[in-house]
Formats: structure tokens, C-alpha cells, sequence
């Protein structure tokens, strides 16, 4: 993904005159730096200073509670954080097979005279703004799955309990839909670029010895870039777990846990986004900047443990090179 | 095997087309000269606004302030991080910054919110701030790649010629990047165009009238079009749908553009090597 710095600093220039050059051009780029240090410090603060009401009064107890009454001032995430989970892990369930299927089909499938405009159509799926996608959701894509998706399901699945129940243009499934089409991008322009890079002697040296393309694919190619296609997927869940507007559009805003898949829910972050505008006591500001605190640890988890193994990988492949 | 795997590319490429086919459909009937002349309007009152002149206004503000503040930090950043900075700080600053791009947009609302609007009220300024916390890693990671690609040897060869490391940076480095530049700032500005979720804690409630004045909020195209979906009313779903259409043609077009421009930029630069 990125390039290599060059591992040697030219040295600032020797007269004194020009050194004064050199000396404001780095002041100043290097002030650029401090600035975003700052920036983080402020960003986790500011915002654990706002949560800081709600959490003094709920503290880890925010976790397991179930409530969220502004009438009487009570509020437990736990419901929230189960629509999160399920949402994004059901999103990642069906993009990424999907994904590496696609990142298969741009490296090694597709003739080579397709393969960048359909990486770059692919791609464009993710510069679709989140809210076009929710009004989409919400609008043409819900009652068509309503129609003709989900009754097709509960019809032959419907002996899997969770997967009982009503059609609806809205709630976890709808949300997982729109969460799947927003990670899929994510994920398999990843892992085009990571098959496209394994050594092409490998790849041929396992067709030599008589393996299909599939099992090429299988036990070649998959296991050599493993470590990024972990780090991708990581990528794709802390984005299915961040999203607030497609989410909120189409999810319904329920207070507790639906009985199936096709009822309504709420996710922590689109939690945030239905009420930001309407609360009605102070505890209740307090707790949503709470859920963004949680937002904001997760993302932090999520993504630097995406670095670190996508950092480790990139060791390992210089080091085998 | 293979089949399956063509067969996911033809569904997310169909998403796509469906997507911007459904948006188109229920889109073009809504524009009309009335949508660019037309302010606002609550609960489509006819005779009266039906527009979204006062959200393009206010969307092409706020994304100008936000581009104002992350371009040049951005720049300035990726400067430091590929001049400069020794190894571990440019490691450091790169990791830094793909955690930021990692931080939902929605928590960036919040942060915001707390230190801008909190007793100063909404204001497009806080919009920009919002956004633009949104757009630099998107510009710095950018920009510190294109600076990379920039050959050693012309780095050397200024020094060489016996001009400070700030001469080289701006007379040399600079100019020879600053295509990755302008592509890095087009996909920016459409990235962040796009964005709702720092909209709704810095200009949630906004005028139905032509605002101009930063310190005030001011209309946006993705409010109207978050606010227009949930409405029940079938005006404000078409003057959404319209929106939509607009936002989705400035996006896609913006993010195309940047994309190949960057392509046909990096292959340039690499020219040089």
C-alpha cells in the first residue's frame, strides 16, 4: 500500500542563511505534526469529558444495562451493542466471501483488458455517499426485499428460530444488506491488490505441478496473503461498526432486541445519530457521547490491530523476497 | 468455483448500476430550474420554496472551508512525514493517521460538537472544522505518496547544485508532485461533500433561506437528503431523490476523475525515475 521512506535524511544545508530556510520549512511542516497530535488528544478528551456525566453515573453497568428511558433517565447499552455485533458481523459474513471472490476475479479471472474499469467500479461503490445509500435502502431496496427476499426466506428457513418472523422494509436485515454493500469495496480492492502482488512463480509453479486455478487459489494464494485478508476484513468490520447514517435510515430505531432478524433494532452508532438532536436531559447527551466513547474504543482497537498485522505481513513478504 | 467468483463481481457491479439507476429514475423527474432557484421548505408548503438552492450554497461553502483547512495541513504534514521526520516519526504520523481515518465519522460529530458548537451555537464554520478532520488522512496519506514517488536522485541533485533543502522541497519535490496533489484534493472534496454524519452536530438546524454567513448554520445537501428520507411527506421524499441525484453525479463524477487523473499522475512521475 504505502512506500518505502527513504531511509537516509539529507542533511540541512550548510550556509547560515540558507539554514534559516530550511530550519522555518521544517518548523512549520513539523508544526503540522504537533497539530495532529493535538487533534488526537483533543478528539478522545473532548469526548470522554462529554460522556463523563453518564459514565460516572452507570459506569461499566452501561454495558449490561438494557434500558434506554429518557423519561426516566435510565440507559444500559447492551441492546445497542448486540445490534452492532450482529449488523456488522452479518454484514461481514456475506461481503467478505464476496469479497475475496471478487478480489480473485480482478487478479486472476477477469481478461486483463476489463480489469481496471471493473476495480475502479468496484471501488465506486464506496464513494456512494453513506445517505444516498440509506435513502435507497429505505425506499427501493426495502419494500422490494420485503416482497419478494425475505418471504422466500421465512418460508424456507423460517424452522431456524431467529430467522422467523415478518417481512419488513426495515430492521437488522436491512441494515446488514446495507452494511455488506458498503464493506464489500473495502474489502476487495484489498485483497485485489494483495493477489496481485503474490510472486508469480509461486502461482505457476503450483499450476505446473497439476493444481486447478481453484486449488492454485486455495492453497497458494489465499494462505501467502492471509494476514492482510485479516487485516482487510478488520478494516471492513471497524466501518460496518462506525456507520451511522445508511444504519439509522434503515434499521427502525427499536428500544430492545427484535425476536427475528426482520425486526426493528438500533445500533450504538445509530443510536446516536436518531436522538443527537432531541434529547431531553442532560444524562441523556451524556450517554450518547458514552456510545461514542465506545465507538471511538472500538475503532481504535479494531483499526490498529488491522496496522499491526498488515505491518507484520509486509515484514514477513520483504523478508522472504 | 470460477463461476461463483465472476458472479460476485456481476452482483457488486449490479448493486452499483441499481443504485445509481434507482437514484437517476426517481431523481430526474424532481429537476426542474426550481430545485437550483427554490430555497428550502418545510413540509412542502407549495408556493413556496421547494428547492435546494440554500443547501448547494451552504454544501459548497462548508466543503470550501473544510478544503481550506486540510490542504494545506495536509500538505504540510506529508511534507514533514516524508522530508523531514526521522523513520519512526514518519511511522508514527502514518499510523496516526490511518486510526483517524478509522474514527466513525459520527464520533467526529461529537468531538466537534463539544468543543465548537457547545455555547457558540451551529455554525458552517464548525461544519468545515468537522469535515476537514474528515478529509486529512485522505489528503496527507495521499500526498505523502506522491512525494515518495518523487526520485531520490532529484532530491540529490538539488543539494548538489548547492540549494537548501527548503529550495529543493518547494522549487523541485513540490512542483513535480503537485498533480498527486490536486487529484488528493478532488477526491477530498467529494469525500467529504458526501458526508452527513459531522453535518447533524454542527449545522443540524438550519434556515430555510440562502445563508452565507459562516458563523451561521447553513442548509447541506446530505441534511436534506437524511431529513427528506426520513419525512413522510411524498414532496420532501422527491426533494431528496432530486438531491440525491445531484450529490450522487458530483460524488461519482469528483471521485472518477480524481482516481484516473491520479493513475495517469503516478505514471508520469515514474516517467521521470
Amino acid at each position: 500500500m504505502a512506500t518505502e521512506t527513504p531511509t537516509q535524511r539529507l542533511p540541512l544545508s550548510g550556509h547560515r542563511r540558507t539554514r534559516y530556510g530550511d530550519l522555518a520549512l521544517r518548523g512549520i511542516t513539523g508544526l503540522a505534526a504537533v497539530v495532529l497530535g493535538l487533534l488526537m488528544v483533543a478528539l478522545v478528551y473532548e469526548v470522554a469529558r462529554e460522556a463523563w456525566p453518564s459514565i460516572q453515573e452507570f459506569g461499566a453497568s452501561f454495558l449490561t444495562g438494557t434500558e434506554w428511558n429518557a423519561v426516566t433517565d435510565v440507559y444500559g447499552a447492551r441492546d445497542l451493542i448486540w445490534g452492532t455485533l450482529i449488523t456488522s458481523l452479518g454484514a461481514l459474513l456475506i461481503a467478505v466471501p464476496m469479497s475475496i471472490a471478487i478480489g480473485v476475479f480482478l487478479s486472476e479471472l477477469a481478461p486483463r483488458a476489463i480489469r481496471t474499469p471493473v476495480t475502479m467500479l468496484v471501488e465506486l461503490l464506496a464513494a456512494i455517499p453513506s445517505v444516498v445509500l440509506g435513502l435507497w435502502g429505505i425506499l427501493v431496496m426495502g419494500p422490494f426485499v420485503a416482497q419478494h427476499i425475505e418471504p422466500f426466506i421465512i418460508d424456507h428457513f423460517g424452522w431456524i428460530p431467529f430467522l422467523d418472523g415478518y417481512p419488513s422494509n426495515q430492521g437488522l436485515f436491512m441494515a446488514i444488506l446495507v452494511l455488506t454493500i458498503m464493506v464489500v469495496p473495502i474489502v476487495a480492492s484489498v485483497s485485489r491488490e494483495l493477489f496481485t502482488n503474490v510472486p508469480s512463480d509461486l502461482k505457476q509453479g503450483s499450476l505446473a505441478l497439476g493444481a486447478t486455478r481453484w486449488e492454485m487459489v486455495r492453497s497458494v494464494m489465499i494462505p501467502q496473503v492471509g494476514g492482510g485478508l485479516v487485516a482487510a476484513v478488520m478494516l471492513g468490520f471497524g466501518r460496518a461498526i462506525g456507520e451511522a447514517i445508511a444504519v439509522t435510515q434503515v434499521i427502525g430505531g427499536s428500544n430492545s432486541r427484535p425476536d427475528s432478524i426482520w425486526g426493528p433494532a438500533d445500533t450504538m452508532a445509530s443510536r446516536i445519530a436518531a436522538q443527537y438532536a432531541g434529547t431531553a436531559t442532560h444524562l441523556q447527551r451524556a450517554s450518547l457521547a458514552y456510545l461514542a466513547v465506545l465507538l471511538l474504543a472500538f475503532s481504535l482497537i479494531v483499526n490498529l490491530t488491522a496496522q499491526l498485522i498488515a505491518g507484520r505481513m509486509q515484514r514477513r513478504m520483504r523478508g522472504a523476497a | 468455483m470460477e463461476g461463483l467468483a465472476t458472479l460476485a463481481a456481476i452482483v457488486a457491479i449490479a448493486v452499483l448500476a441499481i443504485v445509481i439507476i434507482s437514484v437517476a429514475k426517481k431523481g430526474l423527474p424532481a429537476l426542474n430550474v426550481d430545485l437550483f432557484t427554490q430555497v428550502t421548505s418545510t413540509f412542502g408548503i407549495p408556493g413556496q420554496g421547494g428547492g435546494i438552492k440554500n443547501a448547494i450554497i451552504g454544501t459548497v461553502i462548508m466543503t470550501a472551508i473544510a478544503t481550506a483547512i486540510s490542504v494545506p495541513l495536509g500538505v504540510l504534514l506529508a511534507i514533514f512525514s516524508s522530508e523531514f521526520a526521522p523513520a519512526r516519526l514518519a511511522l508514527i504520523i502514518r499510523i496516526t493517521l490511518n486510526v483517524l481515518a478509522g474514527v466513525p465519522t459520527i464520533v467526529i460529530g461529537v468531538f466537534v460538537f463539544g468543543l465548537l458548537v457547545v455555547g457558540n451555537g451551529y455554525s458552517a464554520y464548525a461544519a468545515g472544522v468537522a469535515l476537514s478532520i474528515v478529509q486529512l488522512p485522505v489528503v496527507a496519506r495521499s500526498t505523502e505518496e506522491v512525494l515518495l514517488l518523487v526520485p531520490h536522485s532529484l532530491r540529490e541533485a538539488g543539494m548538489a547544485l548547492g540549494a537548501s533543502r527548503a529550495r529543493t522541497v518547494l522549487t523541485v519535490i513540490l512542483p513535480t508532485a503537485v498533480g498527486g496533489i490536486v487529484t488528493a484534493t478532488i477526491v477530498a472534496v467529494a469525500r467529504a461533500a458526501g458526508e452527513t454524519a459531522p453535518l447533524l452536530f454542527t449545522t443540524g438546524i438550519f434556515a430555510n433561506a440562502v445563508v452565507t454567513d459562516p458563523t451561521k448554520p447553513m442548509a447541506s445537501i446530505p441534511l436534506v437528503i437524511f431529513q427528506g428520507s426520513e419525512s413522510p411527506s411524498a414532496h420532501d421524499q422527491e426533494v431528496a431523490w432530486a438531491a440525491a441525484l445531484v450529490l450522487l453525479v458530483g460524488v461519482l463524477i469528483g471521485s472518477s476523475v480524481g482516481r484516473l487523473l491520479s493513475l495517469r499522475s503516478r505514471r508520469r512521475i515514474e516517467q521521470t525515475r
